[in-house]
């Protein structure tokens, strides 16, 4: 493929993007449908997340797209006071961990979440978030 | 497997930012290495270099390390397990001593972190977690362990003042450690007074005096057969046991973020390789990149039960008269983690120790030490078990 051509669909993932371009970069797409998606693999089951293009366990690249739906569990989380280059912006923020029961989500606790009320093991949602510099992420939300 | 020995250890004081290049720096640990062997450049028969590349502004830095060293023609290559790469370094000269196709190995970690700045380095540090899908969320090493101290405290009831505790003690020794960037005495006050410097908050729940500083340093070790070890060496210090394990990068394929599973599979390697157990190690040297690392490296290392570890720092039994000493030469947190070159330093600390010749750190006559060397969080656990016999 020619360098014009080049499908960079996820160089809009998160603040700063160091991945142009995967094989999974209809991950995108569902962000701006609202939607935060897995991949399964048809041969064998497993589902994955982060979502992979290609099954280690049954070598099989023949995937579908499943939703992040319900609640997951919150295993970890730390509220940055400190960013990397790039994200200074962002400060105050908090990484976090959510155990869906079949695989885990790596993310961000929203910015309107009062870590007064977060404790580890409650149920969260996943949900797609705008940042101020037009790109795309998802979050954490304390369950209703 | 043929034994394998290391006779010579060395390593540069560490420092915020060293006033030489790259290949100056990797000398100092490198002549005192030879010196402490007893041999010249020349019978080194191969080189292996460890750090983090991401720091180098040269291209392929083990070709011209290796040239300023006189250490050519002999086969010289580059190794990166992020902060575990010396470890990785000593694993890979065991290999290729114990399969007998070299006599003497030179394993050369290094790092000169002060080539980027700090914000730069923090930013290079996160990527060494998932680029794809981790990193755009802004990700750091601080804020990763954080995570692990969180679910560490929400399991088993670990406190703020056990972290602190494990910061006073590496102060402790630090202060007596001519090679550490870090030498002055810490309290436990210190956490909890808004005007220090030491209770500034990094990643919730850890603060300034939680995390190790950046460093410049190098260490160096010296490989041998048991052959050139009796011949060469008086006081050959034997390599037991070479653990290593890797983890999933990203925290979605973690089981646990209450220890460290990497570690834990390590530990069991060398420990099995080794025909030793916990209550066999005299001395120990392990991964303290935060309070916290040391608290999980207790309950991987068999030290301490799961949610064990808060007792046993708190008990002193870590400390240079206790029954496990941990870290007195002071650790990371006070010697500071030059990333490629913080393996080769735990093991020239132990090297040191099992000669007697730690000085004011040395613990009374030990026999079996033990090193512990992570790289990431989590990624790569790297044990390795030495004896003097």
């Amino acid at each position: 493929m020619s360098k014009k051509n080049e499908d960079v669909r996820f160089g809009k993932f998160g603040t700063v993007s160091f991945t142009r371009t995967t094989r999974v970069n209809d991950f995108i797409d569902h962000l701006e449908s609202g939607k935060v998606m897995y991949t399964h693999c048809n041969t064998c089951g497993a589902d994955f997340f982060p979502p992979r293009a290609d099954c280690a366990g049954c070598l099989s690249s023949d995937m579908q797209w499943r939703e992040v739906t319900g609640t997951g569990k919150l295993v970890s989380y730390s509220q940055l006071e400190f960013a990397p280059v790039g994200f200074d912006a962002d400060l105050p923020y908090s990484i976090a961990l959510l155990d869906y029961g079949d695989f885990q989500v790596f993310g961000r606790l929203g910015g309107d979440v009062d870590l007064a009320e977060v404790m580890i093991g409650m149920p969260m949602t996943t949900v797609v978030n705008e940042l101020p510099n037009g790109q795309l992420n998802f979050v954490f939300k304390i369950a209703e | 497997m043929k034994k394998v020995a290391i006779i010579g250890v060395g390593q540069s004081t560490f420092v915020r930012a060293y006033p030489g290049s790259l290949r100056e720096l990797a000398f100092e640990g490198f002549k005192e290495a030879i010196t402490d062997a007893g041999i010249t450049g020349k019978q080194i028969d191969a080189s292996v270099f460890c750090s983090a590349p991401e720091y180098d502004k040269q291209r392929s830095p083990s070709a011209v390390v290796a040239e300023y060293l006189g250490l050519n023609p002999a086969p010289t290559f580059y190794v990166e397990t992020l902060c575990s790469s010396s470890s990785t370094g000593l694993k890979l000269a065991y290999s290729m001593v114990a399969s007998g196709v070299h006599d003497i190995v030179a394993v050369i970690g290094l790092q000169k972190m002060s080539e980027i700045s700090s914000a730069e380095s923090q930013e290079r540090m996160g990527r060494g977690a998932d680029i794809q899908w981790e990193s755009p969320f802004g990700t750091m090493m601080p804020a990763y362990y954080a995570m692990h101290a969180k679910a560490h405290m929400d399991k088993y009831g670990t406190t703020l003042e056990d972290l602190a505790a494990v910061r006073v003690k590496a102060a402790t020794y630090g202060q007596m450690n001519e090679r550490a960037v870090y030498r002055k005495p810490v309290a436990l006050d210190m956490f909890t007074d808004p005007e220090n410097r030491m209770s500034g908050p990094v990643s919730s729940p850890l603060r300034v005096g939680d995390c190790c500083a950046n460093a410049d340093g190098t260490s160096c070790l010296i490989v041998a057969s048991e052959e050139k070890a009796r011949a060469l060496s008086k006081k050959p210090v034997w390599i037991l046991g070479v653990g290593a394990a890797s983890a999933s990068v990203n925290l979605t394929g973690r089981d646990r973020l209450y220890g460290l599973k990497a570690a834990e599979q390590a530990a069991r390697q060398a420990y099995a390789m080794a025909g030793v157990g916990p209550k066999d190690i005299d001395v120990a040297e392990v991964h303290d990149c935060f309070t916290i690392a040391e608290l999980l490296a207790y309950e991987a290392l068999g030290f301490a039960e799961p949610g064990g570890a808060k007792e046993l720092i708190q008990s002193k039994e870590t400390y240079k008269e206790g029954s496990i000493p941990v870290n007195v030469d002071g650790g990371l947190l006070s010697k500071g983690h030059p990333i490629g070159a913080t393996g080769g330093s735990q093991v020239r600390t132990i090297v040191l120790q099992l000669r007697g010749e730690a000085g004011d750190m040395q613990v009374k006559d030990p026999q079996i030490g033990l090193v512990h060397n992570i790289g990431g969080v989590g990624i790569y656990g790297n044990v390795t078990i030495l004896g003097n016999l």
